[in-house]
């Protein structure tokens, strides 16, 4: 008895609280850049595609939903092509997680709906964006051993100059 | 048998193995990396530390390297030790100082045996604050990319290509921390088996270049076991498949055959089946023009044929045994031909009669391995069956292992055996026309025309046993030459006889068998080996069948009204001018076939066949062992397996009864059943509806990714996993998969914790011995024969004075047929030029063969007689009838500068 007339005070008070209720979509709400909404895919500081179609995020996502295929290009690797079904996709961010590269993120952006399914097929079109998004000054290339244009063997951070093999000095 | 203690469980270790393999043996997981079980121990990489302790009162143990230290009855050993542990986490962690930060966009990423035991061994922070020691990369051609920074030093790759495969151009550079592997200048790796590095070195310094073009992690590829249709020896392979192509070839472990290693034709010459050679839709041509039409109007085309007269069919040493046996059934034994013409077609047909019936034992390659005497006649192994050639080279090692007996060392120690034998030649005689890759590492290599071989054959058979036919006016030198092989080959215990079908010389064959026979009554467990000129050659040859020059000399009869050529290509069997009778003589050409062929291009209705990695079937190798191939990709309709065509074609031509196989099973079945011969087939492998514990073999990994995406480009609604009635194997990743699974359906190698290929010691039954999944292939000739000597030795080959005698000159990269539709191999073969013999310089030839004149490049050779040519087939002329006397002109005797 006295649990039913509790639970009746407590909503009527809640007639005085603040109303959370967002005039949604004349009002957006705040998210923040951590939200998991549309991923996207960036690029590192020098504007070149971060993506090096590693594969990780595909054996990540639990539902199956990334497929690419790896290109090569002077050097660098870059995903041929990248498809996100996101008919499909349950925005767990594991993709992100893995990505060695920060190159996947998911933004606070989750207006996606469509009237027809095939529409939420995103090719790399769709998914690449012009900068680098959360991760500002990341450059897998500065770390990994890979020689690419512009950054020869030895020049990665931490390295030393390639060996001389001719050389007799120890 | 010795019992040991691995952290207080007694384990039984086999006789004279090292710690290490008996570790992995007893299933405990021991990190190691310069250890291989074909190559043995070095020592070098310090990873497969375990304590090992006196008695059962030593409390303190010693750290000891498990590869090094044999496992001798009643050690103590503890791997679990925390000191022993932690000695391995730090060798891990020292190899990861200068390891780049790659495994990203490293190819071996995701079955890198370094990433397995750097997760084995615990280590997972990088403490090392200072800088990487870097290298630079090398091009080494078409089939490997080198990146060097990965290194670890475990001297795999060197001893392998040195020590195991006889390679030369590629060493170990520089010192210490810096150690180079590599060659002395960027250039295309020269040995044939330099794809093997891709899987004996355990990190991504090697790796496979086209597979690199086409990658796909391994998690993500389907797989499926698989046989290789390069050459007769029937390797073993893996061939793995993502979005409908395929990507790579591995190999695939069989014991007897192949064990860890495959020849690059072998692993790179499969790109065929993706290429745009192959023909897809059925095609009919009108007026000159090829029209695709649809499979109903293809047949009813064909039932109109089939009114215009008798039916011959065409079969093929590259097609299955299945396939070629539907081709006969429908059009009859009497009008089923070999596809080979004469004198190929006698000289199979005698090496298959021989390798059925001889006494002397039809080795498979690992047996010859530890023959003590290896006799090649007339036949360059090195280009036509590549993986045995890497086999006789072993001959060399258990020469060694005979001294390592002697001296009380264990086998598996690669650098003391090495050493003392470090003097030794491999005990091969190699007899042929002109220099091959094997000459380097035999004993010694003699030259002699094809004919003169055979007499010497000939000779050593009857100086061997007198019983043996005698050859006639034997020279001085022939005697002699004669006696010593004889002489070698009888103080031999294994001797091993190879010859084959490369100058299609039955006398040489004879002669091979004589020998081999002699010897058997010497009472010497001989061994012989006939190479065949393609993978199944055996099957098709034991089927029997009409001759090319049968079925033309019927076609001019007017006795043939339509013509079917099954996987076939005639123009590399016919000259010009003879296809063209051929198929002008014949009311109607009608070709099966999965590429594009010059044969194809005349037919009038051609049908698209499955490669062989898109169908199942059996191959008989040249040692007479079937073994079947299964399919990876689901193809697509038009595309079927060419006895369905056969079949088809036989249902639209109202031969009902005659074929009504619906499945692979009821082709294996039915041909087992119609040639007494290959009734043992049908035990190749389990059926399509072989379950193991309830449930069906998956041939994907469970983490494969991307099955909702893979094909959202194209319909956003997931479809079901393909499926076939034709293999045993799941399309997809649900089903079961155990280390038990049949030997004959290992999809891939993988293991929890063990992602690269090494995972292969857990299933074997022991390291480098049976798979636990049983036989590899039944072998469809019985152990011994009793045939005696035949044949007669032919007369000396003189050389003429007008004319040239132009011999086959094989290659393992140029010659093959399907190869050579593979953009690696075609990439890696030369160009075609003719060695002419004697020491005038030549640069260009004008050559007649046949009624064709072709100006080629040409370079001259003193090894060789004057008035002797050697000419790589199929890449000058398209047919090849060898030997054949032509008439050579030299065009130019210098190069233009
Ligand atoms: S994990 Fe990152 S780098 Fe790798 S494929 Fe996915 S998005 Fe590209
Ligand atoms: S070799 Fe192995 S550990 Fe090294 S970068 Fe490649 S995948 Fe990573
Ligand atoms: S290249 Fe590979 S096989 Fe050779 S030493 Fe280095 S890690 Fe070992
Ligand atoms: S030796 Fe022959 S069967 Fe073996 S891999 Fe090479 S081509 Fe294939
Ligand atoms: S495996 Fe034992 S030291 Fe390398």
């Amino acid at each position: 008895m006295f649990g039913i007339i509790r639970t009746i005070w407590m909503t009527f008070l809640h007639l005085f609280h603040k109303n959370e209720t967002v005039q949604y979509p004349e009002q957006k709400p705040y998210l923040s850049p951590r939200y998991r909404g549309r991923i996207v895919l960036t690029r590192d500081p020098s504007g070149e595609e971060r993506c090096v179609a590693c594969n990780l995020c595909a054996a990540a996502c639990p539902v199956d939903c990334i497929s690419l295929q790896k290109g090569e290009r002077d050097g660098r690797w870059y995903p041929e092509f990248f498809q996100i079904n996101f008919s499909r996709c349950i925005f767990c961010g594991f993709c992100e997680e893995a990505c060695p590269t920060y190159a996947i993120q998911l933004t606070p952006d989750f207006e996606m709906a469509e009237y027809v399914r095939q529409n939420l097929v995103y090719e790399k079109e769709d998914l690449l964006i012009s900068g680098p998004g959360k991760v500002p000054d990341y450059s897998f290339y500065n770390v990994s051993g890979l020689a690419i244009p512009g950054k020869g063997k030895g020049e990665a951070e931490h390295e030393l100059a390639p060996v001389d093999t001719h050389s007799l000095m120890p | 048998m010795a019992t040991i203690y691995i952290d207080g469980r007694a384990v039984e270790a086999r006789n004279g193995e090292n710690l290490l393999q008996a570790c992995l043996e007893a299933g405990t997981d021991l990190p190691y990396f310069c250890w291989h079980p074909e190559l043995g121990s070095v020592g070098a990489c310090r990873q497969c530390a375990v304590k090992q302790f006196q008695n059962a009162d030593d409390k303190r143990g010693r750290i000891v390297m498990a590869c090094m230290t044999p496992a001798t009855e009643g050690a103590i050993i503890s791997v679990d030790d925390p000191e022993a542990k932690e000695f391995r986490g730090e060798v891990v962690e020292w190899l990861m100082t200068n390891h780049p930060h790659d495994c990203p966009v490293c190819e071996e990423g995701g079955e890198c045996h370094l990433q397995d035991m750097t997760v084995m061994t615990g280590h997972r922070e990088r403490r090392f604050k200072f800088d990487k020691r870097t290298h630079k990369n090398q091009d080494l051609g078409p089939l490997v990319k080198h990146e060097m920074n990965r290194c670890i030093a475990c001297y795999r790759c060197v001893r392998f290509y040195r020590d195991y495969a006889g390679g030369e151009d590629l060493g170990v550079f520089a010192q210490h921390n810096n150690v180079y592997f590599g060659r002395y200048e960027s250039g295309t790796l020269e040995s044939t088996f330099s794809g093997n590095l891709v899987e004996v070195c355990p990190t991504g310094v090697f790796t496979d270049k086209p597979f690199s073009k086409v990658y796909s992690r391994k998690w993500d590829m389907r797989g499926a076991p698989s046989v290789c249709q390069h050459c007769s020896v029937g390797c073993n392979t893996i061939l793995n498949e993502r979005a409908g192509k395929v990507r790579r070839t591995l190999n695939r472990y069989n014991e007897d055959v192949n064990r860890y290693f495959l020849c690059d034709r072998g692993r790179y010459g499969n790109g065929f089946v993706n290429a745009p050679s192959r023909l897809r839709s059925a095609g009919y041509v009108m007026d000159g023009q090829m029209t695709p039409v649809p499979v109903a109007q293809a047949l009813e085309q064909f039932a109109a044929f089939a009114k215009d007269g008798p039916i011959v069919g065409i079969g093929s040493g590259r097609a299955s045994i299945e396939s070629n046996y539907a081709l006969r059934r429908f059009v009859g034994a009497d009008n089923f031909s070999t596809g080979w013409a004469e004198p190929l077609h006698g000289a199979v047909t005698r090496a298959v009669d021989i390798l059925r019936t001889t006494s002397a034992r039809v080795m498979p390659l690992h047996e010859m391995e530890s023959a003590d005497c290896v006799l090649v006649l007339g036949e360059d192994v090195a280009a036509t069956a590549p993986r045995l050639s890497l086999a006789l080279f072993q001959t060399r090692r258990t020469a060694c292992n005979k001294l390592a007996d002697k001296n009380r060392l264990p086998h598996w120690l690669d650098a003391p055996v090495r050493t003392l034998g470090s003097d030794l030649k491999a005990p091969i005689h190699v007899v042929t026309p002109a220099p091959t890759d094997m000459d380097v590492s035999a004993t010694q290599a003699l030259r002699a025309l094809p004919d003169d071989i055979a007499r010497l054959g000939f000779a050593i058979a009857n100086r061997i046993d007198g019983a043996a036919p005698a050859v006639s006016d034997l020279t001085e030198e022939e005697t002699a030459r004669a006696t010593a092989l004889a002489d070698a080959l009888l103080v031999a215990e294994k001797p091993v006889i190879v010859s084959g079908t490369q100058y299609a010389s039955t006398a040489l064959l004879d002669a091979a068998a004589n020998i081999a026979a002699a010897l058997v009554t010497q009472g010497k467990a001989a061994g012989l080996t006939l190479v065949l000129p393609e993978a199944n050659s055996f099957g098709v040859a034991t089927m029997g069948g009409l001759s090319l020059d049968a079925v033309c000399e019927r076609a001019q009869a007017g006795q043939v009204g339509t013509l079917v050529v099954m996987e076939a290509d005639l123009t590399r069997q016919l000259d010009a001018s003879a296809f063209d009778t051929l198929v002008r003589s014949v009311r109607h050409l009608v070709v099966i076939d999965h590429s594009v062929t010059p044969t194809a291009e005349r037919g009038e209705l051609v049908v698209p066949a499955t490669a062989f990695s898109e169908c199942g079937g059996t191959m008989i190798s040249m040692e007479g062992r079937a073994q079947r191939f299964l399919q990876v990709v689901y193809p697509e309709a038009p595309l079927q397996v060419s006895w369905r065509w056969v079949r088809d074609f036989a249902h639209a031509s109202g031969h009902e009864g005659v074929l009504d196989w619906e499945t692979l099973d009821q082709a294996v079945a039915a041909t087992a059943a119609g040639v007494p011969a290959f009734a043992r087939i049908v035990e190749a492998a389990p059926k399509a509806d072989y379950e193991l514990e309830g449930e069906h073999i998956r041939s994907q990994t469970h983490r494969v990714s991307g099955r909702t995406a893979i094909r959202a480009n194209i319909s956003v609604r997931d479809i079901p996993p393909p499926t076939s009635p034709d293999t045993p194997l799941k399309s997809d990743m649900e089903g079961t998969y155990t280390t038990d699974m049949p030997a004959t359906l290992i999809p891939f190698y993988q293991v929890p914790g063990w992602n690269s290929v090494q995972s292969l010691n857990k299933f074997q039954q022991e390291i480098g011995g049976e798979l636990r999944g049983g036989d590899v292939g039944v072998r469809v000739i019985g152990e011994r024969g009793t045939a005696g000597y035949a044949g007669v030795a032919p007369a000396r080959m003189a050389l003429r004075e007008n004319e040239v005698l132009l011999l086959p000159e094989y290659r393992a990269f140029g010659t093959g047929e399907t190869s050579m539709w593979s953009d690696p191999i075609k990439a890696r073969a030369t160009e075609a030029v003719i060695r002419v013999g004697g020491d005038a310089p030549v640069a260009r030839v004008s050559i007649q063969i046949g009624a064709e004149v072709f100006d080629v490049p040409a370079v001259n050779d003193p090894a060789l007689p004057l008035g002797v040519a050697l000419c790589p087939p199929h890449m000058v002329a398209r047919s090849y009838e060898a030997p054949c006397w032509v008439t050579l002109r030299t065009i130019s005797a210098e190069a233009a500068a």
